[in-house]
């Protein structure tokens, strides 16, 4: 019975106790708050899975050079990254796509003015297994062949063997680019859309893992997570179906690659202090040499 | 002194009420969010849409059906897989196993069901997928078929521990009587002792299937996620896309509030019924059961 007694004692103590800390800290939090300590910025940096490398790649440098900043990075998509801005749960939103028209309305809806700002640029490279002899397709023929029109590997001269296509999960900003650049060749009029039978991988991994195994498997990802074990195709435009282009940096910037685009940051408003210096050094040559050595090209 | 022991023992009772209250309240409230937020799929998005076979949802596609029968195809199949497997392992624990096979075999049951799915589905990437495309010649090793043998071996230990308890609360008399009558002891088995647990061993086969019906991770890695209706005589061995990997995969990205935002929670009304229907199942065997061996015993 007195162990009964003594047990009730100390569940009070341990409540009452629990209570005065948990009390302290929130008048400590409270007094913090108004005062607004430049000393420790924290900024919050979530979305494109493609970006996810490079911008952890920037941020640990940023760090070491201003050590009173600390910076979390997350990927989780492009769309993720957007719906974290407009929650303001980041402050910062990478994104391999611009801003939806949607997105920007609920943005502005709950008081947020995104800005937008072009980090770096990819190309998507498009990948199959090293087995396959395929070397090179025109952007029509990839067309068809993610419409579902072309569905074996001889119809573009490889061996007769089904092809098992790859993409990324559809909220996947480089899953929206693919289907607008490639599927419908830019033409914002069309409908079509991935051929049903299309595998919806989760992560980059997945695709590239899936390519190094099956030579049937064709897929695409950004240039920057392209590993030595799966083979790049050449790629030709529609206007030039006869070059086809390896995307490579070079190649990107002067245009002759036709898979790429611009990489993007979105902040909540109008940046000020931590978050506007870390955008301008990320602009910043030495920022941008990070850029390539990821395998992604710079801006400018 | 005893007054003090009346008023603790009411306090006590008091919390462990509470406790047992909170898990029918908790509950209500997810049934409550879920058809607040999922039911508004049935205005805003026209039956006729929800019911067709088109699941691309950045172009306004909200066909069910692939994913239902995704879903169904693949705990139907995981369902198939672990119940000989679950089922012969609980008999050989429970009637057969010599004892110091028991003390090795259970916990390494229980270590089975300890594993994160996510780490089957990640064995499942690196070799089962390989193997499935290399062994049955297919275009590619994520398929459906692939997702049941990974739920197989995630419902397998649910199967395994209820199914053991049910046969261990067969009266050794049972047997006893059966053996003396000169069964062997596989008749002892098929004819007296597996029909006497008949519905606990149900029971258990009804909870893996549930097991195998809400799992998410392991599908999404291993099946392929493409929404293809499985209508073919060989939809199983071709990729196909789940209730579950679809809430999990697609929820990150959308506006809360937006029509796609409600069909995700429209299915998981649908998944919630569905894993409902289930437990109502394997609950009305076991009150029927009960029933007629209380009518025995009286």
């Amino acid at each position: 019975m007195r162990n009964l007694r003594k047990a009730l004692g100390c569940i009070l103590a341990i409540l009452l106790l629990a209570g005065c800390s948990a009390s302290g800290t929130v008048q400590q939090q409270a007094s913090d708050g108004s005062t607004q300590a430049p000393a420790a910025a924290y900024i919050q940096n979530k979305g494109s899975d493609t970006l996810v490398n490079l911008a952890l790649a920037w941020a640990e440098q940023y760090q070491k050079e201003h050590p009173e900043v600390s910076l979390s990075v997350t990927g989780g998509g492009s769309g993720t990254g957007l719906t974290a801005l407009v929650t303001k749960t980041v402050d910062i939103a990478n994104a391999s796509r611009q801003i939806k028209p949607e997105e920007l309305q609920a943005a502005k809806a709950v008081g947020l003015n995104p800005q937008e700002y072009v980090v770096a640029r990819d190309a998507i490279a498009v990948i199959v297994n090293p087995e396959n002899p395929v070397q090179h397709l025109t952007l029509e023929q990839l067309s068809r062949i993610y419409k579902g029109e072309i569905n074996n590997w001889s119809e573009v001269g490889g061996e007769d063997r089904p092809i098992v296509r790859l993409s990324r999960e559809t909220n996947s900003g480089t899953h929206v680019y693919f289907l607008e650049a490639v599927i419908r060749l830019g033409n914002s009029k069309d409908k079509a859309i991935f051929s049903r039978d299309t595998l919806l991988l989760p992560s980059s991994e997945g695709v590239i893992a899936e390519v190094r195994d099956n030579p049937n498997a064709i897929g695409y990802d950004g240039l920057g997570y392209v590993t030595p074990e799966v083979k790049v195709l050449a790629v030709s435009g529609l206007k030039t179906p006869n070059d086809y282009v390896i995307p490579s940096a070079e190649t990107v910037n002067n245009n002759t690659y036709v898979i790429s685009r611009d990489l993007y940051m979105y902040t909540q408003d109008v940046p000020t202090g931590a978050i506007k210096d870390y955008l301008a050094w990320i602009l910043s040559p030495e920022a941008q040499k990070i850029v390539t050595t990821l395998g992604f090209v710079p801006v400018k | 002194m005893k007054q003090i022991k009346i008023k603790s023992d009411s306090v006590i009772n008091g919390i462990i009420k509470i406790c047992g209250y909170s898990s029918i309240l908790f509950v209500t409230l997810i049934l409550l969010f879920l058809l607040r937020e999922g039911l508004p799929a049935l205005a805003s998005v026209p039956l006729s849409s929800l019911f067709s076979t088109i699941w691309y949802p950045i172009e306004g596609y909200y066909g069910l059906l692939p994913l239902i029968g995704g879903s169904l195809l693949v705990t139907i199949a995981a369902t198939i897989i672990a119940l000989p497997f679950g089922i012969g392992t609980a008999v050989y624990l429970s009637e057969v196993a010599p004892n110091w096979m028991k003390e090795i075999l259970k916990p390494v049951v229980e270590i089975l069901a300890g594993i994160p799915s996510v780490v089957l589905g990640f064995i499942g990437i690196l070799v089962f997928v390989p193997f499935m495309r290399k062994t049955f010649h297919l275009a590619t090793g994520l398929t459906g078929f692939t997702g049941a043998v990974l739920l197989g071996l995630i419902a397998i230990p649910t199967i395994v521990s209820i199914a053991e308890d049910a046969l261990n609360n067969v009266p050794p008399g049972y047997r006893q009587a059966a053996l003396a009558v000169g069964a062997t002891r596989w008749q002892t088995i098929w004819g007296v002792t597996l029909p006497a647990a008949k519905t606990g061993v149900l029971t258990a086969v009804m909870l893996g299937v549930g097991r195998a019906l809400g799992e998410t991770m392991a599908v999404m890695m291993v099946t392929g996620n493409a929404p293809v209706m499985p209508d073919k005589w060989n939809s199983l061995f071709l990729p196909l896309r789940t209730m579950t990997a679809t809430i999990a995969s697609e929820m990150g990205e959308v506006a809360s509030g937006s029509q796609h935002y409600q069909v995700l929670f429209f299915i998981g009304i649908l998944l919630f019924l569905l894993s409902l229907a289930v437990n109502i199942a394997a609950s009305m065997v076991s009150t029927r059961q009960r029933k007629r061996a209380e009518r025995i015993l009286s």
